[in-house]
């Protein structure tokens, strides 16, 4: 990456908890020195919805729970030179792959809505039906994780990731230097 | 040891061993650790899993189950081998639905432990199987989540060798064999939360739950929190 202008990062959070955006700031103070090197592109960061140019590196929480989740992840994939799935929902489905499977059933989304919506004694629906207004992007039948959707580069394990694995990841890969994770810094939770 | 002792070597180290030991017998005495899931200290071996195959003069071995032999050359850690074992993880993961940030298991399992130790943070490349299994919640103080069971066939040994009950046993077979209760459910069984069974070493991932108990250490602090497995020393 040249070094004579700032990189360009991207993030964005698709079917994920925003936990690891939280986990991008516990960088804490390391912000600081960061951002003398990148400038942050489409982010909900700062609130920008569009990309504004092509980005040296995306960083996408969650995975696809619908629709508009892999448009999403297809623009980040066309705009972004090294996509990176950040924590275990970006990665293999996490927390909303739940219903992919653990719901007994053959149709495990039809359940889960059911649940939700319907039949638990904690739901209040008047209307008594399961949400359906055409502005609602279209669930998927189950919770895909990103690198089933697109080319992932690279990934970031955690739930979430600490900030010391993302801001360590992030200068190496500025530096052009990623080399791997170090073993004992894994973690799954 | 016995005056018949021998050597051979692991990794190009010198491993003393007598006769019917094997080769991970000989290795933990020795102090090498060699990636295992289905074999544990006080059961018989299984040779089930197949993460602890090491190359034994050339021939792929379960270093659990095969004899040590005066002068056989055996390689462990090589990229080769842990390539292979982290392949063989990674299909355990994809058979079951490992969620582990939901899982109470996590920081304490062997099979996460093990993903670690081997570096499993790549894509997947085998397909998920996402299967549904149910979880059986039915005894006061022992839940089972068979989504996470392995087939390690820890439980069975040790509920028929140790407690000698036979809680534990295989149904079906192939892909499709499975840990089963001996009843309807466990409730309807003789398990007992004093059962070796049942007690935190045997069951390496979070399927044999002992109530009350999952949140007792936060996350963090757990086992494999503190280091690799396979790197803690002689305390365990
Ligand atoms: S990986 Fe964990 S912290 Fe990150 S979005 Fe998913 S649930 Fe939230
Ligand atoms: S059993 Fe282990 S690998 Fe499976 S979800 Fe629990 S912590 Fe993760
Ligand atoms: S329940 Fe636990 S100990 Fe028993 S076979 Fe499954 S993973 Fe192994
Ligand atoms: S530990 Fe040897 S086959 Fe499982």
């Amino acid at each position: 990456m040249s070094t004579d202008r700032k990189a360009r990062i991207a993030t964005v959070s698709l079917a994920g908890c925003f936990g690891c955006h939280m986990a991008i700031l516990d960088m804490d103070e390391r912000l600081i020195d960061l951002m003398a090197r990148v400038e942050f592109d489409r982010s909900p960061l700062n609130d920008l919805k569009r990309f504004t140019g092509r980005c040296d590196i995306g960083i996408v929480e969650g995975g696809c729970c619908n629709e508009e989740n892999v448009h999403t992840l297809q623009e980040f994939r066309r705009n972004c030179d090294v996509l990176v799935a950040l924590g275990q929902c970006a990665i293999m489905g996490g927390l909303p792959a739940m219903r992919n499977a653990i719901m007994h059933s053959d149709d495990p989304l039809r359940d889960c809505l059911d649940e939700a919506y319907l039949s638990s004694p904690y739901t209040r629906n008047l209307t008594n039906t399961v949400p359906n207004d055409p502005v609602l992007p279209l669930l998927l039948d189950r919770v895909y994780p990103c690198s089933e959707v697109v080319e992932i580069d690279l990934q970031i394990p955690g739930c979430a990731p600490s900030g010391d694995i993302i801001h360590d990841t992030l200068i190496a890969l500025l530096d052009g230097k990623f080399r791997g994770f170090e073993r004992t810094e894994l973690r799954f939770d | 040891m016995s005056g018949d002792s021998f050597t051979f070597t692991i990794d190009g180290v010198e491993v003393t061993a007598t006769p019917g030991q094997t080769i991970m017998e000989a290795a933990d005495a020795a102090g090498i650790y060699i990636p295992r899931l289905c074999d544990v200290e006080g059961l018989r071996h299984q040779g089930g899993c197949r993460v602890c195959t090491v190359k034994a003069s050339g021939r792929s071995a379960a270093a659990c189950t095969q004899p040590a032999a005066p002068d056989l050359v055996v390689d462990n850690e090589t990229d080769h081998l842990n390539t292979m074992r982290r392949h063989l993880v990674e299909m355990l993961f994809q058979e079951g639905n490992h969620l582990c940030p939901v899982c109470e298991a996590s920081g304490n399992c062997e099979l996460q432990a093990m993903a670690y130790r081997l570096e499993m943070v790549e894509p997947f490349r085998f397909p998920g199987l996402e299967p549904c299994r149910p979880v059986d919640a039915s005894h006061p103080d022992i839940a089972l989540d068979t989504n996470r069971c392995i087939s390690c066939g820890r439980c069975i040994r040790a509920s028929a060798d140790v407690d000698g009950k036979g809680i534990f046993g295989y149904v079906g077979r192939g892909i499709h064999r499975r840990v089963a209760v001996n009843g309807s459910d466990l409730a309807h069984t003789d398990a007992d939360i004093n059962d070796h069974a049942v007690s935190r070493q045997v069951c390496p991932v979070g399927c044999i739950i002992r109530k009350r108990e999952g949140f007792s250490i936060p996350i963090g602090e757990r086992e494999y929190d503190h280091g690799l497995i396979g790197d803690e020393g002689d305390s365990e």
